[in-house]
């Protein structure tokens, strides 16, 4: 083991890195290969791309789809308002056309997409389909091994390698031999998620991992991002999820296909009764969840999805629909007897997430998917901009990504860094590793991970504190992370293991203070539930009706933040959205 | 929590992959074959209950254990992987069983 971590080496090249084995990077692999085949692509991933990612458990529909009549304007136009005015229409647009050719493509791979009588794919909702997709993450995961890509699976990345401002490949460690790799590459892809374990759970102790985003997806790719000075947007756009309580499955699937509306204790449907203006049932993401957040807090709770409408059949057909995404939630009901036809299914809102694909928090991109760091691009749930893309609209920007990557490194030499700076990015890496072979003392990245979520529930308006936010909280949790910062030199790993869980530990960190600088600045109430201003509890469009970005200054590593234009398809007319920083 | 591994059950299938089908499955990381060769959970409260190894285990050895800070003991989920399909079998509290047999792939 020890021979191991102090152990040589590894140089790798590629003529493009893809970050991150999931669902985004396995597309964006295939993708390369087949518009040139003589390409060498190496996908790194720190578990194994047969079931990495967020959908190791499958999924039992695609959320983005264009059915018949529906096309990419309607599309960014139903974006808009469930954002609430701020999004990227160019990015969203540009994904949109291309949403339907990747989920047909995943089909071709063997995705089995339930169909009407007429051969057309069933709809479960305006923008969804139905699918059997136990096993979409292996279907995606074959067609990347196939297409000619190499693997490295078990390889945890940390940084960036940067070479005259451009990103040129990436190091990290293997992260069951702790061996560190150094790997070159004319382009680079982060496809790594966004990140969970920000903020406290809402399940304690040994359900501390029963929440709705993969507890594996640590942020590492925005914080990687920020140390290379990548531009960051919308990290204040936090996703709080309507989730069934304690079990933390998806609830679109009791909406959307068993009409299952939301009722309080008092069997009142108070998205009707108080959230009419807003749409009631149908209004924006954020206000469904903060719908129910509000009549707990009133003394209306708890609160349902009430599914006593359903007969035996439809119960079994909602079975199989959680079998196929949310496997435990069936063994939830049948170890607590919960029978969805005779009661309502209890609702819970989830401790904060911070991801591109739900809401919008990730890299500031171009519509090519180019960071502001030259060679380094972005796609999926990493990537910000772009609200309401879910797992088809991930694919859709890995396609649009690799594209870019392909075209941009045409002609462009083999970059070369120096053993010097790879050595230095290796001792940092192996750093808790050897405070505790040293020491045999220190703190457990556990025991720092848990110290972060309860500063950040308590100060940064976690679950407990009903997700609501003042300036003054904000600035005590600065103060506190500013302290996890400085204790971090006394971080301890005492394998390979736990060395990766100090580096996932070390990114939150960083990404949580990243939340906090800009919840901090946006001086408005956007999105109920999701930012809920006590100080500023209105929304204002006069002033706000744009984007909240940051990055860190590459020479003082100081949060900076800067406030840029809504970008809408009538007033962009094919002018590139603005990627300089400002001064 | 998370899995339950039956060491009795459980026979290494590390074989031609050259890794144990659970411990590739994980997306955690969080199974590793000890010294004997049989699978071993290095942290039970970090899985995530995706289930990706129950289904992946040769031996059905691997069971799905709720946490009971969240569910009541007694009841038990199981999986059986076919090509392209999957029949799922849910047995409650008072042993009632259910079974569920779903496609997975297209042939």
């Amino acid at each position: 083991m020890i021979e191991a971590l102090n152990g040589q080496t590894e140089n790798l090249t590629a003529d493009v890195l893809i970050i991150g084995g999931g669902t985004a990077g396995c597309m964006a692999a295939v993708e390369i290969k087949e518009n040139n085949p003589e390409l060498d692509v190496l996908i790194v991933e720190k578990a194994d791309i047969e079931r990495s990612g967020c959908l190791a458990a499958g999924m039992n529909a695609i959320n983005l789809y264009l059915h018949p009549g529906e096309t990419p304007d309607s599309f960014v136009k139903f974006a808009r308002r469930e954002a609430v005015g701020v999004l990227r229409e160019d990015l969203v647009h540009s994904l949109a056309k291309e949403v339907n050719n990747v989920v047909h493509r995943v089909e071709g791979w063997g995705l089995p997409i339930l169909k009407d009588e007429d051969g057309t794919p069933a709809k479960r909702g305006r923008w969804n389909l139905k699918i059997m997709g136990e096993r979409l993450k292996p279907i995606i995961a074959e067609a990347a091994e196939t297409s000619g890509a190499r693997i490295l699976n078990r390889v945890n990345v940390i940084s960036l390698l940067k070479e005259g401002g451009r990103v040129v490949g990436a190091s990290g460690l293997g992260v069951r031999d702790g061996k560190f790799y150094s790997i070159t590459a004319k382009a680079t892809i982060v496809t790594t998620g966004g990140a969970s374990g920000i903020y406290r759970p809402n399940n304690p102790g040994s359900a501390h991992h029963k929440i709705w985003y993969s507890p594996f997806n640590t942020g590492a790719g925005y914080a990687m991002g920020l140390r290379a000075g990548a531009e960051m947007t919308s990290f204040e756009m936090r996703f709080v999820a309507l989730r069934t309580k304690d079990s933390i499955a998806p609830t679109g699937t009791l909406a959307l296909g068993y009409n299952a509306p939301q009722v309080n204790a008092k069997g009142e449907r108070y998205m009707q009764k108080r959230f009419s203006g807003v749409g009631g049932e149908g209004a924006p993401t954020c206000y469904r969840v903060y719908g129910p957040i509000r009549e707990i807090q009133e003394g209306r709770g708890p609160c349902y999805m009430d599914t006593t409408h359903l007969d035996d059949k439809q119960v079994k057909n909602l079975k199989t629909d959680y079998l196929n995404m949310y496997p435990d939630l069936v063994l939830y009901w049948a170890a607590n007897h919960i029978d969805p036809a005779t009661e309502p299914i209890e609702l819970g809102a989830t401790e904060p997430y911070i991801v591109g694909g739900h809401c919008q928090s990730g890299y500031w991109i171009d519509v090519g998917r180019r960071t502001t760091t030259p060679g380094l691009y972005a796609a999926g749930d990493v990537a910000g901009g772009a609200p309401y893309k879910f797992v088809s609209g991930c694919w859709a920007e890995a396609v649009i990504a690799a594209r870019s990557a392909v075209e941009d490194i045409e002609g462009q030499p083999m970059p070369q860094v120096s053993e010097h700076y790879t050595t230095g990015l290796r001792e940092s890496a192996i750093r808790p590793f050897c405070h505790w072979e040293m020491r045999g003392d220190g703190i457990l990245p556990a025991e720092m991970e848990e110290r972060l979520q309860k500063v950040m529930d308590e100060y940064a308006g976690g679950a407990s504190v009903f997700y609501e936010l003042n300036d003054e909280r904000l600035d005590r949790c600065l103060e506190q992370l500013d302290r996890l910062k400085e204790q971090q030199e006394f971080l301890a790993a005492r394998d390979p293991h736990e060395l990766m869980l100090a580096h996932e530990v070390i990114d939150r960190i960083l990404v949580a203070e990243a939340v906090t600088r800009h919840l901090l600045h946006r001086k408005e109430t956007r999105w109920p539930g999701f930012q809920t201003r006590l100080d500023y509890p209105k929304r204002d469009d006069t002033n706000w009706l744009k984007f909240v970005n940051s990055r860190l200054d590459p020479t003082t590593e100081i949060f900076e933040m800067v406030e840029r234009p809504m970008v809408d398809l009538e007033t962009l007319e094919g002018a590139p959205v603005s990627m300089g920083w400002p001064g | 929590m998370s899995i339950i591994i039956d060491r009795v059950k459980c026979f290494g299938c590390v074989g031609l992959m050259g890794e144990a089908r659970c411990t590739k499955a994980c997306p955690g990381d969080l199974i590793l074959l000890n010294e004997e060769i049989r699978a071993e959970l290095r942290e039970p409260r970090d899985c995530w209950d995706c289930m990706a190894c129950v289904k992946a285990c040769p031996a059905t050895a691997i069971e799905c254990r709720l946490a009971y800070v969240v569910a009541d003991y007694r009841a038990a989920l199981a999986p059986k992987v076919r090509d392209n399909q999957i029949e799922w079998t849910v047995t409650d509290q008072a042993g009632n069983k259910e079974t569920f047999i779903l496609d997975t792939q297209n042939p």
